[in-house]
């Protein structure tokens, strides 16, 4: 008797149902304007099981520090996060106090201490309008979210750090704008960060553009999403026990209903 | 009442002076209810399971949010990042606001199959709508929380559209922001509505419930129980039936909270919000993008907002727009088709509103418009008048059909 719906129709609105969702959600990417299409890498941290490089995390650290923090702050991230990274408390301590923050006295005064590691990575510019300022009027955005804040966000980096070509023939750049293939617009106020060799890396690798960005941006899709490798393995066993109480439901409900279905 | 149907001898004095026990057992223990429900009537409850997990975790996010716009951004990456598990509540709290929708959504088009709408159960329904439009406001005021860019520059163009009303409009948004614009005032008081609102809709919730169980669930084949024979009480066979579901339900909820917790959000939201840099597409979250078509494929500024708001407004008047008295289109064989149709228009305007407002998509999103308001107000109520209905069963245990009968029934008989 319970048979009145029909199969057929069940499984037909489910796919319906299905294509809605699945339309209306990818629909919401598309709003981002233009589609330029980055090349797509095999990042270690994609994937439900992927984790990041502890390496290439460390390095990116490196290329931060040397290249990027000039510029761009990371405020959102304390120097004793890096612990999850690999660093241990002798090295995070060494690492904060290479930077200074203010601090009142306790006669009043301003004065500067060494940054601990329960302190924000210290920014650059003390505002945003002096950001603006040392850099021609473009603002160095903060890099504590990026990837989480770009659509493709790791993927978008990489290609926009290693984008920057010569302008075609017809394209003038003005001054202070650098031709970048990969910006919205091909015009970007970042100057090429990442040169062959720009950097030596403590590990020895070979610090060719393509794998600086890598590296750097393995780093800041960590920042971004610190809690990735805890959220991953968490969701595995959720999902683990999801399957099996959903079988023990599934049975129950068949044998519970059996006396109903044979009416 | 003399005689307690209860052992306990706690539960037997309390009933006997506060009858909730008896009530709890009549209304979810013995509550009869259709024998012949499918999976679509889980959706009730996997909707009450929302709105519950979405107050929990609301009430724990609360108490380390701050309600500023200087701290609002960074109190929320303090949750993310130094509260313990903070990341777990919050993307259960974000991603739970977009399974809400398609729950309850799911849970509308059920009714609109099945004619659930339909006397008696006009009141129950209307409860519905105003559920789904208390769903609504809280969503907005609380995807502006997080004080993103998106939460920033959504809730200017959505208060905005207030402005189009004659005469009084500037006046109105200036009274809703609190000021001359989206600012601290706008931000404090959108948090405090989204504390208490979805209390509102508890509110409405236990009124629906009320509504629902005095004629008691609609069914597939949409005629009323005629006895006993009919129905089964509602626990065990679906206490046990709608757990599976919510096992489901979680499974795919958790699938997107710890492996795609930002799928469907918009990247931008991860940027503070600043009042001079407007993004390049202003995009509402997925489940207002029809609403938001509709607004955009009106020309004029008024006229868009009444059509929006129209289109929550048709739904209110539905039982009556109706004339037809059988409730399922499993016999309505036209109304079915313009059924599949009208779901296909919600999804492309959906899909419109994700799209800029120019060229092909602003035809389309016309075109759709049109017919969503043609499918309420012209075909309700004239299709009853062209279509010949198939003969109803005569009832639920005894699918016996009069002339001709569906394949399904004859198959049942043929076993017999």
């Amino acid at each position: 008797m319970i048979k009145y719906s029909s199969k057929f129709f069940s499984n037909n609105i489910l796919k319906l149902f299905l294509s809605l969702v699945i339309i209306c959600i990818s629909s919401v990417s598309f709003g981002a304007g233009e589609k330029i299409n980055y090349p797509q890498l095999n990042w270690s941290f994609s994937g439900i099981l992927g984790t990041f490089d502890r390496a290439s995390q460390q390095r990116g650290l490196q290329v931060y520090k040397e290249v990027c923090s000039g510029c761009h702050g990371m405020r959102l991230l304390a120097y004793r996060n890096l612990k999850a990274i690999g660093y241990n408390e002798e090295e995070i301590k060494a690492f904060a106090s290479e930077h200074s923050v203010n601090t009142i006295n306790d006669d009043g005064e301003v004065v500067e201490r060494p940054a601990r590691p329960s302190d924000k990575f210290v920014s650059p510019y003390p505002n945003d309008k002096a950001a603006r300022a040392a850099n021609g009027g473009a603002y160095p955005p903060d890099l504590s979210l990026i990837v989480k804040a770009r659509p493709d966000g790791a993927n978008y980096l990489h290609a926009l750090l290693t984008g920057y070509i010569d302008p075609p023939s017809d394209q003038k750049v003005p001054d202070g704008m650098y031709y970048n293939k990969y910006y919205s617009g091909n015009l970007i106020g970042m100057p090429q960060p990442l040169y062959d060799d720009g950097i030596e890396y403590a590990d020895g690798t070979k610090a060719t553009p393509d794998q600086m960005a890598k590296d750097v941006t393995s780093f800041l899709a960590w920042d971004s999403e610190p809690e990735m490798e805890d959220r991953k393995r968490l969701g595995i066993s959720v999902m683990l026990f999801l399957l099996l109480l959903t079988a023990l439901t599934y049975f129950s409900m068949k044998q519970i209903w059996a006396p109903i279905k044979k009416q | 009442m003399s005689k307690s149907k209860f052992k306990n001898p706690v539960v037997k004095w309390i009933d006997h002076r506060l009858p909730v026990f008896s009530f709890m057992d009549h209304e979810l223990n013995h509550y009869p209810t259709p024998k012949n429900l499918n999976y679509f009537w889980n959706f009730g409850s996997l909707a009450g399971f929302a709105l519950v997990t979405m107050i929990v975790t609301g009430i724990v996010l609360s108490m380390n949010y701050t309600a500023h716009v200087d701290y609002a951004f960074d109190s929320v990456e303090r949750i993310m990042r130094d509260v313990n598990h903070g990341w777990l509540i919050r993307y259960i709290h974000m991603n739970g606001a977009s399974f809400f929708f398609i729950v309850v959504y799911i849970h509308i088009f059920r009714g609109l199959y099945y004619g659930s709408y339909k006397a008696p159960r006009e009141l129950l329904w209307i409860l519905g709508v105003l559920i789904l439009l208390l769903m609504m406001a809280t969503a907005f005021m609380g995807y502006v929380l997080p004080w993103g860019q998106m939460s920033f520059w959504g809730a200017t163009v959505i208060t905005n559209l207030f402005s189009a009303i004659p005469l009084v409009g500037e006046s109105i948004v200036t009274w809703l922001w609190g000021g001359f614009s989206v600012d601290n005032s706008t931000l404090n008081r959108f948090f405090s509505l989204h504390f208490v609102l979805p209390f509102v809709i508890v509110g409405v919730v236990i009124l629906h419930l009320i509504a629902l169980h005095r004629f008691g669930s609609n069914n597939p084949i949409g005629i009323d129980v005629k006895g006993t024979q009919d129905t089964i009480p509602f626990s065990p066979y679906y206490t046990i039936k709608d757990l599976f579901g919510l096992s489901v339900f979680l499974s795919f909820f958790a699938a997107a909270v710890f492996f795609f917790p930002n799928f469907m959000g918009h990247p931008d939201n991860y940027i503070e919000a600043n009042p001079m840099v407007t993004p390049a597409h202003i995009v509402p979250e997925w489940y207002f993008l029809p609403f938001y078509a509709i607004l955009r494929a009106i020309p004029d500024k008024l006229g868009g907002v009444l059509f929006m708001f129209g289109a929550i407004a048709v739904l209110f008047i539905l039982p009556w727009l109706d004339r037809s008295s059988v409730r399922s289109s499993q016999f309505r064989p036209i109304y079915k088709i313009f059924f599949w149709i009208l779901l296909f228009d919600c999804i492309l305007l959906g899909y419109l509103g994700a799209m800029p407002a120019e060229g092909i998509y602003v035809i389309l999103s016309r075109i759709a418009t049109a017919y969503y308001f043609f499918h309420f107000l012209i075909l309700f109520p004239l299709l009853p008048y062209i279509e010949k209905t198939k003969p109803l069963p005569i009832s639920i245990s005894e699918p016996i059909l009069g002339g001709a009968a569906t394949a399904s029934a004859f198959a049942t008989r043929e076993k017999k």
